[in-house]
Order: structure tokens, then C-alpha cells, then sequence
């Protein structure tokens, strides 16, 4: 990491966290909750654009966090640091067993079993009255006393999420996450030389599932609600928009992309109710003219002038 | 070493192999030659486990590997190159080998040490038995063709392999590249003591380096034997010349 993305970090940390300071009540939810979606766009990109994995239905995981820790808290009188914990935790199971069944196919074939099967998670939840509240979800769900107030609830936010982005980035440079890189590259290839291509994908979407479950959790903690559209499949058609938007080959990309979606989701809706048209064109904007989402372009560009020299110095 | 026996796969009622043989004992170089869909590649790839024999075994210092994976076949040591480039195009030469070492290493379920930090004298030493140390920072997919077939090798190498497969390792390269290439599949055999076994349609590399040679005809094993009794074998002959009784090379 040069030193300059090194200050441009410490500043982004800075402003985050003098954010509740000055921000009106409204924009402080409003920064939380493009943090978690941040979060969970990046898991996804875990296994999206670091895996080269389809996985088409990412908020069934997102979902199945938020409910495990909503009924963890609601459902038993266990301390809520046991629900934070649990939400994540039944989220990577998840992902383990929804991992098992598709990752025998490959490509598209995995994509459209993984929509299947998470659809059939999300009629579940969305059926099940007595015990996730069908469709109603479930509303006012009560906080420890720390987390509590917007700010309180903002700064849990804001700490768990650089922790998970810092876990993750970790990953991403580990052998494993070489490994997965590989494998995205050229699965073949990497099968001969000796890596176990199935189980590295299906460690790798057991990681995606728990941060997804993290950003679940999140939600919980600054919505203080639950509803069953937290797991349908339009939400994760959402977040692989982020993916593409921001940059799927880059680290930070995917959180950019969910500012810019939460942001006009937020700002365009107020004036029409078409906001998805105007999201529609920038996409199409983006998949033409800067394939490798914003992020990508602006690494390239920032690139072109500097990567040469790199190469002689070493 | 290496023991095929009977060997056959059919794609829908093709038989690309068809009872092939093959024996390749220790520290020999053995070219596997034969026309244009004879199934030379497909009958690496059956002793690589990436396709699943039909019938017929595969013994590799008297184990049975038949039907393995391919990432259980790399741990038994045996390491190969494929005939298309088969390399991460997104990745640096150094990490394209580093990720071959660190798997050998089973480093690969590391969640959390760098992988800058691991491996780096080995992917060093091999980048430079191979002469790519110096372009060891590019990314892959701004090589020359020939530096990435070597390339391939150098993975291969990465397995830390006592059996190398090549599927025709110079194909496409240029004339001094081939050279080159040539010098360091004999270096492998000499310096290192690898057992080879590879398929190369230039007659001239191949009976510049093989030991012994096997040919291959519509999936069968025609003869294998050493360089001199291939040449002038008629079968050999009436595959490659239409029958005349010129001796190959």
C-alpha cells in the first residue's frame, strides 16, 4: 500500500468518525446504513470478484444474520453479545449448507441453484408467522442500553465494520486468498497444481455468509427492525450492482458502488418514484464506458503513470 | 515409474484413447509422438486426473492413481504443462509460481499471514532455473508467448515434481525461444534428475532429447521403444508417411 492510500484511509477513518458530530439525526442512519450495505457488498465481492463465484442471491445470508440475531434477542434472555455473535454464525452455516448443494455446478448453473435455493429460504421466513413474523417481520426489536441511540448504534457500526473490511482485506492477501484468485483465473490450473478447487470456493462462501451475516446483525442494531425483503432476491440483484458498479476487482469498489445506490436511492426517490431508472442509466453508463466499475477506472488511470518505475526499482 | 495399462476413454462414442500402453522408468525423457487427434493430450489428461478413464490403470511408483483428482495426482508429484497457456492472466510470473509453492506447502488454507511474505526464496530460485527472474513483477498476460509457456514450466516446477508432463512445450514459440526451451528440459533431466514425459510435434526435438518414444495412432499405442527403433518401424511409418519406406528424420 503506497503511502498516499495510506493518508487518504486515515482521513476517510477521520471524517467517519467525526460524522455524528455535525450530521443531522437523519444522515448519521444514513451513514450507518451505507456502511453495513458497504459490508455486504464486499463479502459479496469476496467470492464475486475475488472467487469469480456467481453467487446471484447474497441477501439470504445478509437476511438469515439479521433474523438469527433479532430472534436471539427477542426469542431468549441471553445476553445480546451471544446474538451478535449467533447472527453471523448461522449465517456462515448457511452458507456452508447452501454451499455444499450448489458448488458441485459451476458458473451460471451455481448462480441459478443458489437463487433457488434462497428464494425457498426467504418463503420460509416470509410464511413462518409464529416464528419469524411472516411478512410483517418484526418491528422494535430491543437494544442493550449502549446501542441504544443513533450515535451509539453509528459508532458499533462504524468499528465492526472496519474490523470485518480489515479481516477480509487480510484474507484477500493470505495464500488463501491467492489461492481463490487463482482459482477464479483458471480453475483447471489451479486443480493441477494441487489446490482442492471445491473446498477453497466453499471455505470462501462460508466467509462471504458470515460477513453478510455481520452486516445483518448491523442492520438490527441501527434499524432495530427485521423484514423478510432482507432476503429477497432484488436486494442481492442490488448488492451485485454495487459489485459491478463500484469496481468488482477491487477492494474498496463494492463499498463505493453501495454509497452511490443507497445515496440515489435515498436523494432521487424523494423527487420520483423511478429512482431504479436513474440507477438503470448509470449502469449502463458504467458497463460501457468504465467495465471495471468506478473504482477500477480510477486505479487504472492512477496506474498508467506510476506502475513502470515500480517495476524497475525492484 | 509411470505404468499405463490398457488406457481408454470414448467422448460420445469416440474412442480418443484406446487401450494406449506406456512405461516410463526413472530419470528418462519420453516423447509421446503421433498425428493430429492421435490423443496425446487426452491421454495426459487421463493420467492427470482431469478427465476419468473408461477402463484401463494408471500405476505411479506401484500406486494406483486411476481416476484420482487432479490436485490428489499433483500431490503424488506428479506436475504438468498444458499444450493451450494455462496460466493467471491477473496475476505477476512471481505469484503465478508462489501460489504453485505455497500449495505444495499446504499454506493455502492461511487465512491471515501475508502472502507477500511466504515462499519467496523458492519462487526466486525457480523463476531463476528457468531465466524469468528478471521479469518476475510483470503481469502475466503482457509476456510473450514463449516466456509464458516457460512459465508453464515453472509452475509445473512449483509442485516441487519428481514426474513432469509437458504437452508440447515449444509449440508456437520462436526459433530461439524453442532453443532455449530445449536447453531447459534437458537441465530439468540433468541437473535436477526429473523423469519427462512430454508430446512435441517437431521430429527434430524430439529425437534431439527423448530417450525413448512412444507413438501414437487413433488412441492405440503403436510401438514404444527407444529412438532408433522408432524411426524405421513400419507402422511408424505408414502413419506419419503413407506408407513409404523412408525413416523419419
Amino acid at each position: 500500500m503506497s503511502r498516499k492510500t495510506i493518508w487518504g484511509l486515515g482521513a476517510g477513518i477521520i471524517v467517519l468518525l467525526l460524522c455524528p458530530l455535525f450530521l443531522p439525526r437523519f444522515y448519521v442512519y444514513l451513514v450507518s446504513i451505507i456502511l453495513l450495505y458497504g459490508l455486504l457488498a464486499t463479502s459479496l465481492n469476496l467470492v464475486l470478484g475475488y472467487g469469480g463465484i456467481y453467487q446471484f442471491h447474497h441477501a439470504v445470508f445478509y437476511g438469515v444474520g439479521a433474523y438469527g440475531t433479532t430472534l436471539m434477542l427477542t426469542k431468549t434472555g441471553l445476553p445480546a453479545i451471544f446474538a451478535f455473535i449467533a447472527g453471523p454464525l448461522v449465517s456462515a452455516a448457511f452458507g456452508l449448507v447452501l454451499g455444499i448443494i450448489c458448488i458441485r455446478l459451476s458458473k451460471l448453473y451455481f448462480g441459478m441453484l443458489q437463487i433457488s435455493l434462497g428464494s425457498l429460504v426467504w418463503a420460509i421466513v416470509y410464511r413462518w408467522y409464529s416464528f419469524t413474523g411472516g411478512d410483517d417481520g418484526i418491528h422494535g426489536i430491543p437494544m442493550p442500553e449502549m446501542l441504544s441511540s443513533p450515535k451509539s448504534a453509528y459508532y458499533f457500526t462504524l468499528i465492526i465494520t472496519l474490523v470485518s473490511l480489515f479481516i477480509m482485506w487480510k484474507i484477500i492477501r493470505s495464500p488463501f486468498g491467492s489461492a481463490l484468485q487463482g482459482i477464479r483465473d483458471n480453475p483447471v490450473r489451479s486443480e493441477m497444481i494441487g489446490i482442492n478447487v471445491r473446498m477453497h470456493q466453499l471455505l470462501s462462501l462460508v466467509l462471504a455468509g458470515f460477513f453478510a451475516g455481520v452486516a445483518g446483525s448491523l442492520f438490527v442494531v441501527v434499524d432495530n427492525t427485521v423484514f423478510p425483503d432482507m432476503l429477497f432476491w432484488t436486494l442481492s440483484l442490488e448488492i451485485v450492482i454495487m459489485c459491478l458498479l463500484g469496481g468488482g476487482f477491487t477492494f474498496l469498489g463494492p463499498r463505493l458502488g453501495a454509497a452511490v445506490i443507497i445515496a440515489l436511492r435515498t436523494f432521487v426517490s424523494t423527487y420520483t418514484d423511478y429512482w431504479a431508472l436513474v440507477l438503470g442509466i448509470i449502469m449502463m453508463l458504467v458497463i460501457f464506458f468504465l467495465p471495471n466499475g468506478i473504482l477500477g477506472y480510477v486505479e487504472e488511470k492512477f496506474k498508467r503513470g506510476f506502475v513502470e518505475p515500480e517495476i524497475e526499482e525492484r | 515409474m509411470l505404468e499405463v495399462t490398457s488406457l481408454s476413454k470414448a467422448f460420445a462414442g469416440f474412442k480418443a484413447v484406446n487401450h494406449a500402453n506406456l512405461a516410463v522408468e526413472k530419470g528418462e525423457i519420453v516423447a509421446v509422438i503421433g498425428p493430429n487427434g492421435a490423443g496425446k493430450t487426452t491421454l495426459f489428461n487421463l493420467i492427470t486426473g482431469i478427465i476419468k478413464p473408461d477402463s484401463g490403470r494408471v500405476l505411479f511408483k506401484n500406486e494406483d492413481i486411476t481416476g484420482l483428482s487432479p490436485h490428489e495426482v499433483c500431490r503424488k508429484r506428479i506436475s504438468r504443462s498444458f499444450q493451450i497457456v494455462n496460466v493467471f492472466q491477473r496475476l505477476t510470473v512471481f505469484e503465478n509460481v508462489q501460489i504453485s509453492v505455497l500449495s505444495r506447502e499446504k499454506k493455502t488454507w492461511n487465512l491471515f499471514t501475508p502472502s507477500a511474505s511466504l515462499a519467496i526464496n523458492e519462487t526466486d530460485e525457480i523463476l531463476e532455473s528457468v531465466g524469468l527472474l528478471k521479469k518476475k513483477n510483470r503481469t502475466t498476460a503482457l509476456l510473450s508467448h514463449g516466456d509464458r509457456k516457460v512459465l508453464e514450466i515453472a509452475m509445473a516446477l512449483g509442485g516441487n515434481p519428481e514426474f513432469l508432463i509437458l504437452d508440447e512445450p515449444t509449440a508456437g514459440m520462436a526459433a530461439e525461444e524453442t532453443s532455449r526451451c530445449i536447453d531447459l528440459i534437458k537441465k530439468l533431466s540433468q541437473t535436477m534428475g526429473l523423469t519427462i514425459l512430454f508430446c512435441e510435434h517437431d521430429m527434430e526435438i524430439v529425437f534431439g532429447i527423448a530417450n525413448r518414444i512412444m507413438v501414437m495412432v487413433r488412441g492405440g499405442t503403436v510401438i514404444q521403444g527407444p529412438c532408433e527403433e522408432v524411426r524405421c518401424n513400419e507402422a511408424v511409418q505408414d502413419a506419419y508417411l503413407g506408407g513409404s519406406d523412408v525413416c523419419l528424420m
